[in-house]
């Protein structure tokens, strides 16, 4: 040892068996570390591909005509009476507004959140901190047993059963509005609040409830004021989580919402979501045409909400991990 | 803050809490109440056997359950290699602190935030329109053959949604094989690779499977992504190519339940057909459950 120090290392000469294993072995890292790039490059070509269709309506003169921006997202020229933002791209006048979309997603995306949020989070406090060890333990597989359900069936669910309770409890007009699309949305996005929430507080170190009940805090003092504060920023990036899936669920929205373009606040009305208009008027587009084009310029738009949501929410439960742990992990 | 008033707060707040978990499970029992007591009788042998029948006001769903069946079992083909290799190589190969493995872990947490719809727009203009199209220019194929709809571009459409599943529970799975068992291989005379398929990926083969049967039961579901990328409506022949378009257990949901000329007529049909498909989600999802609670306890009674 002590002469390897004083004389430069030399790489022992291995024997041609040894030297083929270590190609092998090399090959094969390479060859897995080759895979681990699928991940990225799936993301890299959403974006590229989804963006690539949707350029055509910046490219071509007459889609540049028929769906400028302005047309998309400003107030149009219309005979009085007639509202200004539609959304009617197969008309013999297309119209192309964003602004009923926008309107119509954030109507029972507001909805679902208002539902969801104080479920999930409320839900996830009770699993975490008031219920017994074997009462948590049922709810939590319950909770995603409700989570594994696949989106179309709330969409039936929400059209077949909920449409009539929600249409004699509200006094709507229509069975199918931005109400019930939202109530049926928050199904969807409840497993996710609660799941992301019920971690994020039972990341909270034990010490700290140690500490607050050593104080003479009651155990619900302790949840409220210390378990929930310290968790917050998780609990928010559940909310935002939350906020991402229900932007982008579709065949809920589809099946519930009624599809109409109309813009109002209030939630009797039809709602044309996003994603759902891309899914109901995809099937019947000529390729390359403006429409077409659109529609995918309306899910480049999703998925940049989406990504941006999903940045804050993993960087908010960093945050938390780091905070609890004082940077240890 | 009085003790009385404290303690009555207390057990509101409690209450409060108790009363938003009950909602949920209520909610979540009331689905399954509705949809068994209204679907159960309509599942018999016949229904499960036999093709749609009177434009889709009789008959059964056979052509629906075999089309989801051969989509999601080419799904779990395509993805389980690139997922669980992926998971490899984050877990077992990435130097410690590597800015490589940190980009892939935010495209796989992002890729799982991305809207369903979306992977049916990637699925229709990265698959047909530019893979299919240049596979038939390449073949010469004057028809389009490869690009159109069909199986297997649907399949791979939804390979890419899962694989984030998958890369996360094969994590978790290599997560919970000891450090002990690689370096006594290791100690062993073993190389990385050996110790690799020897020793790690059998210790930690239920989370594997686990995580396959997740990824089959969340793409088993799934209908916006497929929506353009191969299901059809109604076909009278089971798909044969995997450029074949296919009936789906989803799909015919969506449009029995939002297009058909007498919705009182199929209601029963209908019923029937969302039982399948929610049993169908259920069993997968109930044998992933048992499958990570068996290695959690054998992994526990271990140390």
């Amino acid at each position: 040892m002590e002469q390897g120090l004083s004389q430069p290392l030399v790489a022992p000469s291995l024997s041609p068996a040894a030297r083929r294993r270590q190609l092998r072995e090399k090959v094969i890292a390479g060859l897995i570390t080759l895979m681990a790039f699928t991940g990225i490059a799936a993301l890299i070509l959403i974006i590229i591909f989804v963006a690539k269709e949707a350029l055509g309506l910046f490219l071509d003169a007459e889609a540049r005509h028929e769906a400028s921006l302005s047309k998309m997202f400003l107030a149009q020229d219309v005979p009085a009476g007639r509202p200004a933002f539609r959304w009617q791209p197969v008309s013999k006048v297309p119209k192309v507004s964003m602004i009923p979309l926008f309107v119509g997603t954030l109507k029972t995306t507001v909805v679902s959140m208002m539902v969801a949020v104080p479920l999930g989070v409320f839900g996830a406090l009770f699993a975490a901190e008031f219920a017994p060890r074997r009462l948590r333990e049922l709810l939590k597989p319950v909770i995603e047993l409700l989570a594994g359900i696949p989106s179309v069936v709330l969409g039936f669910f929400a059209l077949m059963v909920m449409s009539t309770v929600v249409k004699d409890v509200f006094h709507f007009d229509r069975p199918l509005n931005a109400m019930l699309a939202g109530l049926g949305l928050a199904l969807a996005i409840v497993p996710v609040i609660f799941t992301v929430s019920e971690d994020a507080l039972t990341a909270v170190p034990r010490s700290y409830r140690e500490a607050s009940l050593a104080l003479g805090a009651t155990p619900w003092e302790t949840a409220w004021k210390v378990v929930l504060p310290a968790a917050a920023p998780g609990i928010l990036a559940a909310c935002v989580l939350g906020f991402g899936r229900a932007i982008g669920e579709t065949m809920i929205v589809l099946m519930a919402s009624g599809n109409a373009d109309v813009i109002s606040w209030s939630l009797g009305d039809s709602a044309r979501s996003l994603s759902a208009t891309i899914a109901a008027e995809m099937g019947e587009v000529v390729v390359g045409s403006p429409h077409y084009s659109l529609l995918f310029f309306i899910g480049v738009q999703l998925f940049l909400f989406t990504f941006v949501l999903n940045m804050l929410a993993s960087s908010w439960t960093r945050r938390v991990v780091r905070k609890l742990t004082g940077g240890a992990a | 803050m009085k003790p009385g008033t404290r303690r009555a707060v207390g057990l509101a707040l409690t209450s409060l809490t108790a009363l938003a978990a009950f909602v949920i499970v209520a909610v979540l029992a009331i689905i399954l109440f509705n949809i068994a007591e209204n679907g159960a009788a309509g599942v018999t042998w016949t229904f499960l056997t036999q093709p749609p029948a009177d434009g889709m006001m009789g008959g059964g769903i056979f052509p629906a359950i075999f089309g989801t069946a051969a989509l999601t079992l080419l799904m779990t083909v395509a993805v389980m290699p690139v997922g669980v290799l992926t998971a490899v190589y984050l877990h077992e190969y990435a130097p410690p602190h590597s800015l490589f493995a940190r980009i892939v872990r935010v495209a796989v947490v992002n890729l799982a935030g991305v809207p369903s719809i979306v992977f049916g727009l990637f699925g229709l203009g990265f698959f047909i329109l530019f893979v299919g199209q240049g596979m038939d220019r390449a073949l010469g194929h004057e028809e389009m053959y490869w690009a159109q709809p069909g199986l297997l571009w649907a399949s791979l459409t939804l390979a890419v949604l899962t694989l984030p599943v998958v890369i996360v529970s094969t994590e978790e799975a290599l997560r919970a094989v000891p450090m002990d068992h690689r370096t006594a291989s290791l100690a062993l005379g073993a190389t990385q690779s050996q110790t690799l398929a020897r020793v790690v990926l059998p210790g930690a083969l239920p989370g594997i499977l686990t995580g396959a049967v997740l990824a089959i039961s969340r793409g088993a579901g799934e209908v916006a992504p497929i929506l353009f990328t191969g299901a059809a409506y109604f076909l009278p022949d089971l798909p044969t190519h995997l450029n074949s378009q296919f009936m789906h257990l989803g799909y015919h949901t969506y449009v029995m339940a939002t297009q058909s000329p007498d919705v009182e007529a199929t209601r029963p049909l209908l019923y029937s057909t969302v039982l399948v498909l929610l049993l169908l989600t259920f069993a997968l999802n109930l044998v992933a459950v048992i499958i990570r609670t068996r290695t959690r306890r054998k992994a526990a009674g271990a140390h």
